[in-house]
């Protein structure tokens, strides 16, 4: 920045003390990204700014919504037609499948008492709206219309019909900001459904994949396969769709092998997504210690009469 | 009175437009052809009402971008400040350039302002963005004259300063 030009001419008048203000405005600059960097001040200012960020957003969220509610208007009645009829085989198809799901998973429930488990496959969930806002081609992230003032938390999982799609990263009060699985700084803990593989499916570099760079060289992956959560970890259930493998080849050091996947949801079309709340009782790391409570304090007294938990409890903590 | 009421709700307005402008989401294809409306905007105002622009209006837009898009607190504030200050420096050249020439100035400000936000970023740890990223500027230059010509027919219309 600094200029060897001649500082008489009229048309430079007042250099120096420009070059002294633009000196001060960048270290002011640098100095808040340091200390927003390290204590994260941006979203408590935001948090306090949120009068004034939240209506800018659903102005900015105006455009694409007209735009739905224009395509909506002028969609053929055909293509609705269409769509009803399609709609109205899934909807008849889902309800087969929960019916028959529903015998399973009381069947399920049965045997989880058995084995003194809490966890339920039920689910507790909160239809929220995508609101169309960019906010930056860094990011990988969508604003969601609903926030604190809906009883939304920073860390829960958001799902669409078809798979997860990552989780509630900041919350204000009516709108919440939610991280992609495909955003470079989010990991997801997941395993491979046809082999049970558990592994970390990162966000790829450019955003619109996933990575799952540290697969063992000896394991069995290949493409096609379906990830699912692990459950691991304890932040999403497990057994929700993440992606599907569709590239896997060696890494570059050789060690292991690198699998590319799709994620599962519609990550850039979905409109209306799904807010899970928190599980009763996370599946992952804190869990084993908790588990290998409840049956050992039936163990002393009556060891002898239910020998399947007692069984059941150490071979699940030695998994884990 | 009034007039020049109007004209410094035109300025305002502008630039709240421009912070909207970068919120808006583009269908998936033309995402990376968005142009950063604010920096185009302040350039704008630079070259056409110099009292008005300064460090600290930069600033304090830079700001504003940075707690609604969610990037670090200043990382906008420091980009459109070093854009500000070497426009206001060029100011009087750039009047006066023709329109391409000018285009290509606000071009290689774009540029600028771009390896500004890589450095910032890659201190920051982030990883290395793709070859599209890079589209940006183009667009932007390209728009300028655009720009330019229209927001200065609205201002003789409006007949404001």
């Amino acid at each position: 920045m600094a200029r060897t030009r001649d500082e008489s001419s009229p048309l430079f008048a007042g250099n120096a003390a420009g070059t002294l203000r633009l000196i001060v405005y960048l270290a002011l600059a640098i100095v808040l990204m340091v200390l927003d960097q390290r204590n994260g001040w941006l979203w408590r200012v935001r948090y306090a700014a949120a009068v004034v960020v939240e209506p800018i957003y659903r102005i900015a969220g105006l455009p694409s919504e007209g735009i739905r509610a224009v395509s909506v208007a002028f969609a053929d009645r055909q293509l609705l037609t269409d769509q009803n009829q399609r709609l109205r085989q899934d909807l008849l198809l889902a309800n087969a499948k929960l019916n028959r799901m529903s015998a399973v998973a009381e069947q399920n429930q049965r045997l989880k008492q058995l084995l003194d488990t809490q966890r339920s496959l039920e689910l507790n969930v909160q239809l929220a709206r995508v609101i169309g806002v960019d906010l930056g081609a860094y990011q990988n992230q969508i604003t969601l219309n609903v926030g604190a003032r809906d009883g939304v938390k920073q860390g829960q999982p958001v799902i669409d019909a078809h798979g997860v799609m990552g989780q509630v990263k900041e919350v204000l009060p009516t709108t919440s900001i939610v991280m992609l699985l495909t955003d470079p700084a989010h990991a997801i803990p997941v395993v491979i459904e046809r082999t049970g593989l558990r592994t970390v499916a990162y966000g790829s570099r450019d955003g619109n994949q996933l990575v799952l760079p540290n697969i063992p060289l000896a394991a069995d992956v290949r493409v096609g396969d379906h990830l699912l959560t692990s459950g691991i970890g304890g932040r999403f259930p497990p057994g929700f769709p993440v992606g599907d493998v569709n590239d896997v080849a060696p890494a570059d050091t050789g060690m292991f092998l690198v699998s590319h996947a799709d994620p599962a949801a519609d990550l850039d079309r979905s409109v209306d997504v799904l807010l899970l709340h928190d599980q009763a009782e996370p599946d992952g790391p804190p869990s084993p210690a908790a588990a290998v409570g409840p049956p050992s304090d039936l163990a002393p007294t009556s060891a002898g009469s239910v020998p399947a938990p007692v069984d059941a409890a150490p071979v699940d903590g030695a998994h884990q | 009175m009034n007039r020049q009421r109007l004209s410094l709700w035109w300025f305002v307005g502008t630039l709240v437009f421009a912070l909207v402008s970068m919120l808006v989401p583009l269908p998936g294809v033309l995402e990376p052809f968005k142009p950063y409306w604010p920096a185009l905007v302040l350039l704008y105002w630079c070259l056409e009402s110099e009292d008005r622009v300064g460090l600290g209006l930069a600033f304090i837009v830079g700001l504003a971008a940075d707690i609604l898009t969610g990037v670090v607190l200043g990382e906008q504030a420091l980009r459109l400040c070093a854009l500000v200050f070497i426009a206001l420096r060029f100011r009087s050249r750039l009047r006066f350039f023709p329109m391409w020439q000018q285009t290509l100035a606000v071009f290689a400000l774009l540029i600028n302002d771009r390896i500004l936000l890589l450095i910032i970023r890659t201190l920051a740890g982030a990883s290395l963005p793709t070859a599209s990223w890079w589209i940006s500027p183009f667009v932007g230059a390209a728009l300028w004259p655009f720009l330019f010509l229209l927001l200065d027919d609205l201002r003789a219309r409006l007949r404001i300063q």
